[in-house]
């Protein structure tokens, strides 16, 4: 089976000036060294808490910026060879859904004319075709067909996220990049656009990159999960093996930190001292080490390589898989 | 009892955002006050505090210790707010003063309330720091809170609203903006210091799951009145309201992943156009014409449980009426 998406040794590191002379020196690993596939129609969960570079992933993987180092290649394509031209016919089969919908929506422009623009950019239809089509995939993401005419600001945010969503389905996208699609939405709200995604993706067979903090949501709609720590992927494993039997230190103390409302689900708590490292200098060795009740001499020098076999990878010297 | 809200209403123009609430709080114990936005919850603690913003407007009664709140001076009401009820809210880094450091902040509020000297305020302000569990309490005393991250912050603001020696404390939120192994490390802390200080908390909280672990009474607001309250194992074993059924059926739980979630329908009603009848009925499964224009009370149910619904009253008077 060849991927969907292959991402391969992924980097960003942002120059950081420091000091009264602002000399460039020291880099802010965001991402370093993440490699991940993904099937068509296959939904990885992305899991990180603030700093640990899932939004800047995110972005690099649909190349809204340039990577320090590494490989995308989508479709069998190189994302990184095109060029701008051939980025932007690209990108309409690539779609991203943010979390914010109201900052993402611009509020002087109507519905039809916001879910319909991706439409006339890349050419696919437009009059009366264009019209049909935004008015079919509004229906389909539950929005009247009174929405067309109206703005943003008229509707809550649950409404919100499904005229977002229906901007990125319009385009018949093969892979979606959600970064937090559900985590401004309360509860309720949430479920319904968490069964939404779950539907169109039946439908239509796309793939999600689902980025978010929330373990239980994302146990509940990714095939794949992978946890990230400082730029990195600690563990990677289908989601079954995960929830039941997570190797790495970071995820069973993430997993067991997550309040639960059912007594019988809920695990002895593993509380971490301190907090995470700044991504600038990051600590040698494993990055999790100074939080780590486990760690090894080991642990402070050698940094330790996901490694496993192909539906659970772990990065770590105490606990490999 | 500690504090006891009698009909509270807190109204803005047309929009009633608190709408007759009746709720107690025992002292010593913990209370998670949850909904989700909108529902009132937030204006209750504020309400609770005298902080209502302009040009919202107050009634009912607010007793604490047997003293009504609304009918304090202001600096009556200044005393018992971060004296005898501290707060501690989302945002500590909108709360917290910039440009002072935090060790001035805390011995600022040290001597609101205790008419002491300058050097015993920053001793008392560097013991508070070490009480929330802050490392290097004495060197931290003089950071600025853009030095501290979120969770020392809201550490931090915990020491301020500590200060006054507080028999209640109120917590809206107090995790939402921190990672999730920093909201245990905070959560911890508050359990740890409640048992030691024996105070009441109001935790107020959009989180079910931080309700079900840490409160041992929950109250349920929706369009801005108390649809259930209980004892936290009974109301999450077995709800009674239909609101509540359905936000415990739309959290994803660990070993029901793939299947659909149970969400609610629809959205939360406009507050300034409240419907008539029941607020939940147009996304209720189990509405019934009736509850268009009856107005549900709010009635007890045995283990010390109360729910408004009429459909739920119906079948309880059935049941009596049976026997």
């Amino acid at each position: 089976m060849t991927a969907l998406l292959a991402v391969r040794d992924l980097r960003k590191h942002f120059p950081v000036r420091r000091g009264l002379l602002r000399r460039a020196g020291a880099a802010l690993r965001a991402v370093d060294g993440v490699s991940f596939d993904l099937a068509a129609g296959e939904t990885l969960g992305i899991v990180g808490e603030s700093g640990s570079g899932k939004t800047t992933l995110a972005r690099l993987v649909l190349r809204l910026i340039e990577p320090t180092g590494g490989g995308v290649r989508f479709d069998g394509t190189d994302l990184l060879a095109l060029d701008p031209a051939a980025l932007r016919r690209a990108r309409r089969a690539m779609q991203l859904v943010f979390q914010d919908p109201v900052g993402a929506l611009d509020p002087r422009q109507c519905v039809g004319d916001i879910v319909g623009e991706g439409l006339a950019i890349h050419g696919l239809a437009a009059g009366a075709a264009r019209r049909t089509r935004v008015a079919a995939v509004l229906q389909r993401v539950g929005l009247g067909a009174d929405a067309v005419d109206r703005f943003p600001h008229e509707f809550s945010g649950g409404q919100r996220q499904r005229i977002g969503i229906a901007r990125a389905v319009v385009l018949e996208p093969r892979l979606i990049v959600a970064d937090e699609p559900v985590s401004a939405l309360d509860v309720s709200i949430q479920a319904q656009i968490v069964n939404l995604l779950q539907d169109l993706q039946e439908e239509r067979r796309i793939a999600y990159l689902f980025i978010a903090h929330d373990l239980r949501v994302v146990e509940h709609i990714a095939h794949r999960v992978a946890i990230m720590y400082l730029g990195r992927i600690v563990e990677l494993a289908d989601r079954r093996t995960l929830y039941a039997g997570a190797r790495h230190p970071y995820t069973r103390a993430l997993m067991s930190a997550v309040p639960s409302i059912d007594a019988a689900a809920r695990r002895e708590r593993v509380v971490l001292r301190g907090e995470a490292p700044s991504p600038i200098d990051p600590p040698a060795g494993c990055p999790f080490h100074p939080r780590c009740a486990f760690a090894e001499l080991r642990c402070r020098v050698e940094v330790p390589a996901l490694t496993g076999s192909m539906d659970h990878q772990v990065a770590c010297h105490v606990f490999p898989v | 009892m500690l504090l006891a809200l009698e009909d509270l209403r807190v109204t803005f123009g047309a929009a009633r955002a608190v709408d007759g609430i009746d709720l107690t709080l025992d002292a010593g114990e913990t209370l998670g006050l949850v909904g989700e936005s909108g529902c009132g919850k937030t204006m209750t603690a504020l309400a609770i505090l005298g902080l209502v913003p302009h040009p919202g407007c107050v009634s009912g009664a607010i007793r604490f210790d047997g003293r009504d709140l609304t009918h304090l001076e202001p600096a009556a009401l200044r005393a018992v707010r971060g004296g005898q009820i501290g707060m501690v809210f989302q945002e500590p880094m909108t709360a917290l003063n910039p440009v002072i450091t935090v060790g001035a902040q805390i011995a600022e509020a040290v001597t609101l309330h205790d008419r002491i000297g300058r050097a015993a305020a920053h001793a008392r302000a560097v013991e508070l720091l070490h009480l929330v569990e802050i490392p290097e309490p004495a060197q931290r005393a003089d950071a600025y809170p853009h030095q501290l991250s979120g969770g020392m912050r809201q550490r931090v603001m915990l020491a301020i609203a500590l200060a006054g020696g507080p028999r209640l404390l109120i917590a809206d939120e107090p995790t939402t903006a921190l990672d999730v192994t920093i909201q245990a490390q905070i959560l911890d802390l508050f359990a740890t210091l409640q048992r030691r200080l024996g105070m009441a908390v109001l935790l107020v909280t959009h989180d079910l799951g931080i309700v079900a672990e840490r409160a041992g009474r929950v109250a349920i607001m929706y369009a801005g009145r108390l649809v259930e309250d209980g004892p936290v194992a009974e109301v999450f074993a077995a709800p009674l309201h239909p609101y509540t059924r359905g936000l415990l059926a739309s959290i994803p739980r660990a070993g029901v992943a793939g299947r659909r979630l149970a969400a609610i329908p629809g959205s939360v009603p406009d507050l300034r156009h409240r419907p008539s009848g029941c607020a939940f009925r147009d996304r209720c499964p189990d509405a019934v014409a009736a509850c268009a224009h009856i107005d549900p009370a709010l009635r007890q149910y045995p283990a010390a449980r109360r729910a408004a619904c009429l459909r739920l009253a119906e079948e309880a008077r059935g049941a009596e009426g049976s026997r």
